[in-house]
């Protein structure tokens, strides 16, 4: 595991941190990530994230989190991590015959 | 050339243009940032905002060519006026500055348009009090963007400080406007359409108060300079910001995108 922002403190000291932003459509849906945009403190970036990703009405909640404050799987992990689960289909429901009482599932 | 077109002088009309001007001439002014903000996302923020500004601009002109009686649109009444037909306050029709003069004259602005938005909730005038639902929510969020700058700006770097305390310092000379009272106040007092502008004084500059004291700057001292805009008496810069406005309707009447 890596943190997927390296902090580089060089461009730190003359650049804004980085938020990533998440929106959610309308109330009971989940916030999706939709982007990032650069701003010097919380309050700036959830302004500026309702400015840049909510101008045509896309979002009813607006999340922003530090980009570096993100931890991401290493690219290097994958064949370890993600590469099992293809020939485990039956992991996938479709193999089970629902009980008719339940088949509204 | 398209020739200008007169407004009736009726004091309901000017009272409505007054607003919708300080809309329209703000919103020109902001519009000037497009592709020239310091960062991407405040570009976004002040072309959005200018949008909001020419939006309510759209309404009370509409609003004021149909109590002229007259037929004029929107449109008509943005383009064709000449510089002494605009009811404007001063302020907007300054150059843009740097952007710390920027978010100063926002904040007096939104500010101002909040509470007059307010009180113009129960306007006797339907349409105009159906406006300024829509409008108040804007103005809050420009009042609150522009406060949040002044804030950081006044108490951020030396550079930034000296530079709000200056934007401060003009545009404060611009702000007795708002409130000098005259005949066009007094009969949108008794009929109802909207306050004294005098009555906003208050509580715009708690407002002020509170912001300006958040960024550690002081209140400047009020001069004994009056600008005249809201009755038509424009400061040098307004000639060239509508030579640029009106141009295309000026040039080529009635085009359309």
């Amino acid at each position: 595991m890596s943190e997927s922002n390296q902090t580089n403190e060089a461009a730190d000291a003359t650049e804004w941190p980085l938020w990533e932003v998440f929106v959610r459509s309308k109330a009971g849906l989940d916030h999706k990530h939709c982007g990032s945009l650069h701003a010097t403190d919380a309050k700036m970036a959830i302004q500026m994230a309702r400015d840049v990703y909510t101008r045509r009405q896309e979002g009813s909640s607006v999340w922003v989190v530090r980009s570096d404050q993100i931890v991401a799987s290493d690219p290097g992990d994958n064949e370890m991590y993600f590469d099992p689960a293809e020939d485990k289909v039956y992991r996938h429901l479709t193999f089970y015959e629902l009980p008719k009482a339940v088949d509204h599932m | 050339m398209q020739p200008s077109i007169r407004v009736a002088p009726d004091p309901a009309v000017q009272y409505i243009l007054r607003i919708g001007d300080t809309c329209l001439i703000l919103g020109q002014r902001l519009g000037e940032w497009c592709g020239h903000a310091p960062v991407l996302e405040e570009d976004i923020a002040m072309a959005n905002m200018a949008l909001d500004l020419v939006g309510q601009a759209r309404a009370l002109l509409t609003r004021a060519g149909q109590m002229s009686g007259r037929g004029y649109d929107e449109d008509q009444l943005a383009y064709l006026r000449d510089e002494r037909d605009y009811r404007n306050l001063t302020l907007v029709e300054l150059p843009r500055g740097d952007f710390a003069f920027t978010v100063v004259r926002n904040a007096m602005i939104a500010g101002f348009l909040k509470h007059l938005w307010s009180r113009l909730l129960s306007s006797t005038d339907a349409e105009l009090a159906g406006i300024a639902g829509k409008a108040i929510k804007e103005a809050r969020y420009h009042q609150q963007h522009a406060a949040d700058w002044i804030v950081r700006l006044g108490d951020g770097t030396d550079e930034s400080r000296r530079r709000t305390e200056a934007a401060l310092a003009t545009a404060w000379l611009y702000m007795p406007e708002f409130f000098e009272a005259d005949g066009v106040d007094d009969a949108a007092a008794s009929s109802g359409l909207g306050p004294r502008w005098a009555e906003l004084r208050e509580p715009w500059l708690a407002d002020m108060q509170a912001v300006l004291g958040e960024a550690g700057l002081a209140l400047p001292a009020e001069t004994a300079f009056r600008s005249t805009g809201k009755r038509g008496i424009h400061s040098e810069h307004m000639g060239y910001l509508l030579t640029q406005m009106q141009y295309l309707q000026r040039a080529y009447p009635g085009g359309q995108w």
